[in-house]
């Protein structure tokens, strides 16, 4: 029995952070994002904006794979579709006139309903095939975005396989045009994903998305219509990852198609495997670990090996079997990731010193 | 209330259902009894919506619903458990039960995203609801935090039923509820049935094994063997149907 965790109101019973520990780790977590520009030096900065960016896409990824439990690796793609739409369609507002001020309110949401949109259709074929047959669909849905962006049809706006120059955004006047800055937006634009998307499942539509992943006609029976449900969850998963793509954009001089292959996908998998599936800090552990190993490895062997060329090109083979370590581990061992570790933790750390575990 | 009308349904060559037809009545128990596989489930798959029959329809509420999903049945007020448990194993008895409400909760993905408002209003609602009405109701208010894995056979039994009433349904489809339980716990069940066949005025729909338990609740009984209706009436007519003694007897001789 837990003691000194009395509650009386269901609104109290309800609320999320309902341990002063987790509550002193989020807000701390919130502090932290908000005096970083402040004093963190650049590299400090851009180290956490690719956090940021990856982690709103790890988010949607979670939604869809995490809880509704349909496995897809061709989120890279909506990446993309995310970073491009938000280009394309600041350079077809800044043709037509549109002040720069009212820009980002419009190719943002623009950006978010493209890859919703897309989302939708890739979602398609999860109606029909589960598992790995859905995860070659949604892999071939990867490909078929790229391949739509380097083709010298619609190079004219994506800018084929030499990549696009990205605008800055003017936020109420203000252009965002140094990565410290573009941090603020990234930093506010994940917390806010982070907490939309765990909101979602304290209502009945997470919850319809959860029944799905755990037992479809079981779901179906109590009302929940799993055409619906699918395709929202496949919706609001492309959101995120568009969002984040549309970060990224901002972010970066320059998107390259490249930067949205099969790789990406691969990480963003392999983030949310580490963090743990269906989890609300799942995608934060997760991306923090998947960003971090590959400089700790860069300083690591930096200062074994020294800079020599031989030691940057073991670097890249190193980084991956350190991947598939993390993977295989978390998925033998602690197949709920990191998260699972940390409500240990937290448990433990409530009880303390009255009782262990 | 609901009707049953002369429905058939075959897999390949196999006939699992031939021409079964019965009606239930509003806020009265219909048993539907008969050996290993008469059908029993089959005619709950094809009531429910998963199995379309080759022939004949489905009445609920004078409509005909044999075209519906189940989704949009569950919607018409239609609610059932299933023989081998079906409850989300990955959640706890709350949320279980919560999804149990999903029918009667309104809202969508956008007042979801934002939560505080009126998706906050609802839950709290649905709540307060579940705890008055089910979860005081069937006695589960030790176990409500509980996840589904640490439950015994009978607990998780009765929180499917939970699930299934939380919902408020008109039907109540009940299969095997008390398969596999030891006395008491039938008797904790049958009680929990009656009570909500009182308190709700749901008609509920039962395929069961346990004769007593069909015998001492059922308003009327529907008995299947081999797809096919071999006798319906109150449980005392049918308890002495030679048909039905044949049937799982066997024919002396």
């Amino acid at each position: 029995m837990i003691i000194g965790n009395r509650k009386t109101s269901y609104l109290e019973d309800e609320k999320i952070l309902n341990n002063n520990y987790k509550k002193a780790f989020v807000f701390g977590m919130i502090a932290l994002a908000i005096a970083l520009p402040f004093f963190a030096d650049d590299y400090t900065i851009l180290m956490a904006s690719l956090v940021g960016i990856m982690l709103i896409a790890v988010v949607g990824v979670n939604v869809v794979i995490g809880y509704t439990g349909l496995l897809s690796l061709g989120h890279a793609g909506f990446v993309a579709i995310g970073a491009y739409s938000v280009s394309i369609i600041h350079n077809l507002l800044g043709e037509w006139g549109v002040p720069d001020v009212l820009q980002p309110w419009l190719a943002l949401p623009g950006a978010m309903g493209v890859a919703a949109l897309i989302g939708i259709l890739v979602g398609l074929p999860s109606l029909r095939v589960k598992g790995i047959y859905l995860a070659v669909a949604t892999l071939s849905a990867n490909f078929i975005i790229i391949f739509l962006i380097e083709i010298d049809t619609f190079s004219q706006w994506t800018g084929g396989r030499l990549g696009l120059t990205t605008p800055d955004p003017n936020f109420f006047g203000w252009v965002l045009d140094s990565q410290r800055e573009v941090y603020a937006l990234i930093a506010f634009c994940a917390f806010a994903t982070i907490l939309m998307v765990q909101n979602l499942f304290r209502t009945r539509v997470g919850r319809a998305f959860i029944a799905i992943r755990e037992k479809d006609y079981s779901a179906e029976i109590l009302g929940v219509s799993l055409l619906k449900y699918k395709l929202t969850s496949f919706a609001i998963s492309a959101a995120c990852c568009g969002l984040a793509g549309a970060m990224a954009a901002y972010f970066y001089a320059k998107v390259l198609p490249e930067q949205f292959e099969l790789a990406l996908s691969l990480q963003l998998v392999a983030a949310l495997i580490v963090g743990g599936m269906g989890r609300t800090m799942g995608p934060v552990f997760g991306t923090i670990i998947i960003v971090l190993v590959p400089e700790i490895l860069k300083i690591s062997m930096g200062a074994m090996m020294g800079s020599s060329i031989e030691a940057a090109q073991l670097r890249a083979p190193i980084q991956e079997i350190v991947f598939g370590g993390l993977i295989i581990g978390f998925v033998l061992f602690e197949p709920l990731g990191i998260s699972q570790i940390m409500d240990r933790f937290f448990r433990a750390l409530n009880r303390w010193p009255f009782a262990r575990g | 209330m609901l009707s049953v009308a002369d429905v058939h349904l075959s897999f390949g060559g196999l006939k699992a259902l031939q021409g079964v037809s019965f009606d239930a009545a509003a806020g009265e128990i219909t048993g539907i009894i008969g050996p290993n596989g008469a059908g029993k489930t089959s005619l709950f798959n094809v009531i429910s919506g998963f199995y379309k029959p080759n022939q004949g329809h489905i009445l609920f509420e004078g409509k005909d619903v044999s075209g519906l999903k189940p989704d949009a049945r569950a919607h018409k007020g239609m609610s059932r458990t299933f023989q081998n448990i079906a409850l989300f194993r990955g959640m706890t008895v709350l949320d279980n039960i919560k999804l149990g409400c999903h029918t009667n909760l309104s809202a969508n993905v956008w007042s979801s995203l934002l939560y505080f408002g009126s998706a906050q209003r609802e839950e709290l609602k649905a709540r307060k609801e579940i705890e008055e009405e089910v979860i005081d109701f069937l006695e589960i208010d030790h176990i409500r935090k509980a996840p589904i894995t640490a439950l015994s056979y009978g607990l998780q039994k009765r929180v499917e039923l939970a699930r299934a009433l939380a919902m408020r349904p008109k039907l109540l489809m009940l299969d095997e509820p008390v398969a596999g339980m030891n006395r008491e716990e039938t008797a904790d069940m049958a009680r929990f049935i009656l009570d909500a066949q009182a308190r709700f005025g749901t008609t509920i729909l039962l395929v069961e094994h346990d004769m007593h338990l069909v015998m001492d609740i059922c308003a009327k009984v529907v008995v299947l063997n081999f797809g096919k209706q071999i006798a319906d009436g109150v449980p005392h007519e049918v308890a002495h149907n030679q048909n039905v003694i044949d049937a799982y007897l066997g024919q002396a001789g």
